[in-house]
Order: C-alpha cells, then structure tokens, then sequence
C-alpha cells in the first residue's frame, strides 16, 4: 500500500543546450507551441481551459481538453490533458544546468491530486493502477 | 505520425475507463483481484454503500468485461478479470512514443528560435 503515487507515470527527460526562459516560451506561447505540440489556444494563465487540435482520424476527433493547473515562470507549467474520457496531467519542469537546462515531463497516468474532483478519493488512481499493475504483471 | 495508435489506444480502452472512472467500483474491482471470487452481500459489506448499487455497479464492471459472474444455486458470485486492464496499462507505453517524438520536435524549434 505504500507504493508511489508515480508508479503510472511517463517520463521523459532531456537535457537541451538553451536556458530556461527560451523554453519556456516554446511551452507556453501559443504559436511556438503550435510548431512542436498541436494547435491550441493555450493561455498562460491558472484555471484557463483550452483545447489542442489535431486532424481527426476514425475513432478520434482529434482534441485534447485542458486546463492549466499551475503555473511557475520559467520553472513548472502543469496542465490536464484530456481526451476521449481519459484524463490526465502533464507536468513539464525546468531546471537550469551548467550548459542550459534539464528538461523534464511527465504524463500522469490519471488526475492528480491538484484536481479537487478527486481530492479525498477513496482509491486514488494512481494507486489503483500501481496495484493493478503488479496483479496483471503477474498474469504472465 | 505517432499519435494516431496513442488515439487508438484511447478508444479501446475507454469503456474501462469509464467502468473504472467511479472510485467505488475500483474499491469493488480492487477487492476482487486481489481477493478471489465473492458474492454481493460479503461485496456489500466492504463498499458501504447498499446493495443494489453494488449489484449496479457489478453490472458495469461486467459490461467492461472487468468480472465474470458465476450463479450457484441463488447466489452469484463474481471475479476479477485482470486481463481486461491490459489494453489500459499498455496505454502509457504508445505514450512515450509521442513524447519523444515531440521532444524531437521541440529542440528543432529551439534551434530557430532567438535567445
């Protein structure tokens, strides 16, 4: 029952040879986000919900729902990322380096504990899922 | 393009998704894994919650195909289908394709952009 709460957790890391500030505008600006990401009407603003677009293919119509959750300049930008019932969060956080930054997301498998809907959840999901985990882990 | 079997993956699991979105059902669905087959009264007595809304929610998990039932003689009794939660678990990994292309990505938009 102790296990941690980032069992479900995607992670992925990257050290990048530009300072933080330059990134974060590539994370937040709209229109660079839209060069890497997707299409969106991110607002760099707590609580703002938004969308990102892409093409719609059978099965999916393309959008992801969000909502910016916290909000650190130049450090920790956390929004929901939602789509087709399934919720999570991404994380990105940015530590500055010697030759730039350490670049770092992770994609929550399910909603955080920052989302109040959630808060005081019997059975986090997080929890839930790292205790599933080991259950079909063990179905082979 | 990456996303469209992250998409994919999102459809096939949604409907245990939406089974497994209530955290009364996942206490349900927990307690079955990890403690074998059970009727809906010893069900009811761990969910604190009545009867017929355990035997409601028994009837979505069993619509995700997330427990079997088994009647014997009056009674039914339900198990866990682990299995089901596969397609759910294996999500994370069609995600890690995504991201790492968008990394990608990023750092050549990095490279054109000013300081």
């Amino acid at each position: 029952m102790t296990e941690p709460a980032a069992t479900r957790s995607l992670i992925v890391e990257r050290e990048m040879p530009h300072p933080p500030e330059k990134i974060w505008r590539a994370l937040t600006q709209g229109p660079l986000i839209e060069e890497w990401l997707m299409k969106n009407d991110f607002q760099p603003q707590v609580g703002h919900r938004f969308s990102f677009r892409s093409t719609p293919v059978p099965g999916w119509n393309g959008v992801i729902d969000s909502e910016v959750l916290a909000i650190e300049p130049n450090s920790r930008l956390c929004y929901s990322w939602g789509s087709m019932g399934l919720m999570t969060v991404v994380t990105w956080t940015l530590t500055p380096t010697k030759g730039g930054t350490h670049v770092r997301m992770e994609q929550t498998g399910f909603r955080s504990e920052e989302d109040a809907a959630y808060k005081g959840a019997r059975w986090g999901w997080t929890k839930f899922i790292g205790n599933m985990d080991r259950v079909v882990g063990g179905l082979n | 393009m990456v996303m469209i079997p992250a998409m994919q993956a999102h459809v096939a699991t949604d409907h245990v998704f939406a089974a497994l979105a209530d955290p009364t059902r996942r206490a349900i669905f927990e307690h079955l894994a990890r403690d074998g087959e059970q009727n809906v009264r010893a069900l009811t007595v761990r969910a604190g919650v009545s009867q017929p809304a355990v035997s409601k929610h028994l009837g979505i998990l069993k619509h995700a195909r997330l427990v079997r039932d088994r009647r014997a003689g009056r009674e039914t009794h339900y198990s866990a289908q682990p299995q089901a939660l596969k397609p759910m678990l294996d999500w994370m990994g069609v995600y890690a394709a995504f991201w790492h292309e968008r990394f990608d990505r990023l750092e050549t938009l990095l490279k054109r952009m000013d300081q």
